[in-house]
């Protein structure tokens, strides 16, 4: 997938492997992992003679920000499908919070200096 | 009339778990011993439900029991689905006051209706995780990578603090952004993946997930809401002790406020009203350590919890 964000053109399967140099992959492997991507929607392919010409179906940027929404969604859980660490919080309660870890710091800096 | 006092007392159950989970909102004791209240929170829910339930029934039903096995006899005689129970439906018309058999038959209808929509709620709910996960692990595949700084955990692209899990049967994820990573030091990053990892573990979602449903029935609820965010904060509160097992609350807590008071992230309207609190109750409860709730108080928690579910299961059942 990285390939074909990477490339504006659309590629062909052996466009891809030869890309892949590195990762020495075969070429049925490339062509089932493009056809599991188109068949999931993240790339769109079209005919080109005998070959499919694979290109993205959205930027990176467009999948990224639909992951993090989800995890930043910030009126509650809707769904329950994950459970964040911690919301964000600001205002008042912000200002005390880094209230309090200052004066934690401050211990910590005592602790260490003393132990 | 047996079967009009067991529609009371299963009124009354529903009722007392109304009443017992807005008592449980207030208290201030579930944060000492969180896992016994989540108990508590799940035996009022359960109780509360089936008990509403069984006591609509229980009044759309004539006759003096109402054990599961004894309605369904009952059935085709309130209910006349089928053709050749017709003759008996209509000689109780005349047997029994015509407005009466419509109430029965108005509190059975609501009955099922209830059991129905409780059902549905939760299936629903189930399957809008299930989906919405999917979609985030196929979207994990392509874009997230992993990091030797926090071993074990996917790692996303992402310059705003975010860190999160994805529970299921076969693959258990911790995701991170590299805004958190940047964020955090390396023991406030261990800190938050033994959280996440406590979740994971312990499959709190399937906890929360009962409570989200009802929550999605009724967004006008103010009871589902309280309810909802009392567990999912001594959930949160769960997995902060767990994450304290063998490491400084210090990280934790440092990884907490950093974390939340990023501020990268502008939180819509009315966000805060839902968020308001929750946070400094965590950190509050991690710098003055809350005594846990003595051993015999616990055992009673869990006690009541069990006393509750059985007595409605007995009314519902015998």
């Amino acid at each position: 997938m990285d390939v074909l964000w990477e490339t504006d053109a659309p590629l062909t399967v052996r466009e891809v492997s030869a890309r892949l140099t590195e990762r020495n992959l075969a070429h049925t492997t490339v062509m089932t992992v493009l056809d599991r991507l188109a068949k999931k929607g993240f790339a769109k392919r079209q005919r080109d003679g005998r070959a499919w010409r694979y290109c993205p179906a959205a930027t990176r940027e467009t999948y990224v920000t639909e992951l993090m929404l989800t995890a930043l969604d910030q009126t509650g859980d809707r769904t329950a499908a994950l459970t964040r660490f911690a919301q964000s919080v600001s205002g008042v309660e912000a200002d005390v919070l880094r209230g309090a870890l200052e004066v934690l710091e401050g211990d910590g800096g005592r602790d260490e200096g003393s132990g | 009339m047996k079967g009009l006092a067991d529609a009371a007392l299963l009124a009354a159950l529903a009722m007392g778990s109304v009443l017992g989970a807005s008592a449980l909102v207030q208290a201030h004791w579930p944060r000492r011993s969180p896992a016994a209240a989540i108990l508590l929170w799940q035996a009022l829910g359960l109780a509360g439900g089936l008990a509403a339930v069984g006591a609509l029934i229980s009044l759309g039903l004539p006759g003096d029991h109402l054990g599961v096995a004894h309605p369904l006899l009952h059935l085709g005689a309130v209910f006349p689905s089928a053709a050749f129970r017709l003759p008996v439906a209509f000689g109780m018309v005349n047997a029994v006051p015509t407005m009466l058999l419509l109430f029965r038959l108005a509190c059975l209808a609501a009955g099922l209706a209830l059991l129905a929509s409780l059902c549905w709620v939760l299936i629903a709910a189930s399957a809008a995780a299930l989906q919405a996960r999917r979609r985030q692990r196929a979207l994990l595949a392509l874009l997230a990578h992993g990091d030797p700084k926090v071993p074990g955990a996917l790692v996303v692209d992402y310059p705003t603090a975010a860190a999160y899990c994805l529970p299921g049967l076969r693959s258990r994820i911790v995701v991170l952004s590299v805004g958190t990573l940047e964020l955090l030091g390396r023991g406030e990053l261990a800190a938050v993946l033994a959280h996440e990892r406590a979740h994971l573990r312990e499959r709190h979602d399937l906890v929360l997930l009962p409570f989200t449903a009802l929550r999605r029935a009724l967004p006008r609820s103010v009871m589902c809401a309280e309810a909802h965010r009392a567990v999912a904060l001594l959930i949160e509160m769960l997995a902060d002790d767990r994450a304290l097992r063998g490491r400084p609350a210090r990280e934790l807590v440092s990884a907490l406020v950093r974390f939340g008071t990023a501020g990268t992230c502008p939180a819509p309207a009315g966000a805060l009203a839902a968020g308001e609190g929750d946070m400094t109750a965590r950190v509050v409860r991690l710098l003055q350590p809350v005594r846990p709730l003595p051993a015999a108080a616990s055992a009673a928690v869990c006690l009541a919890a069990g006393l509750l579910v059985a007595a409605t299961m007995a009314l519902l059942i015998l």
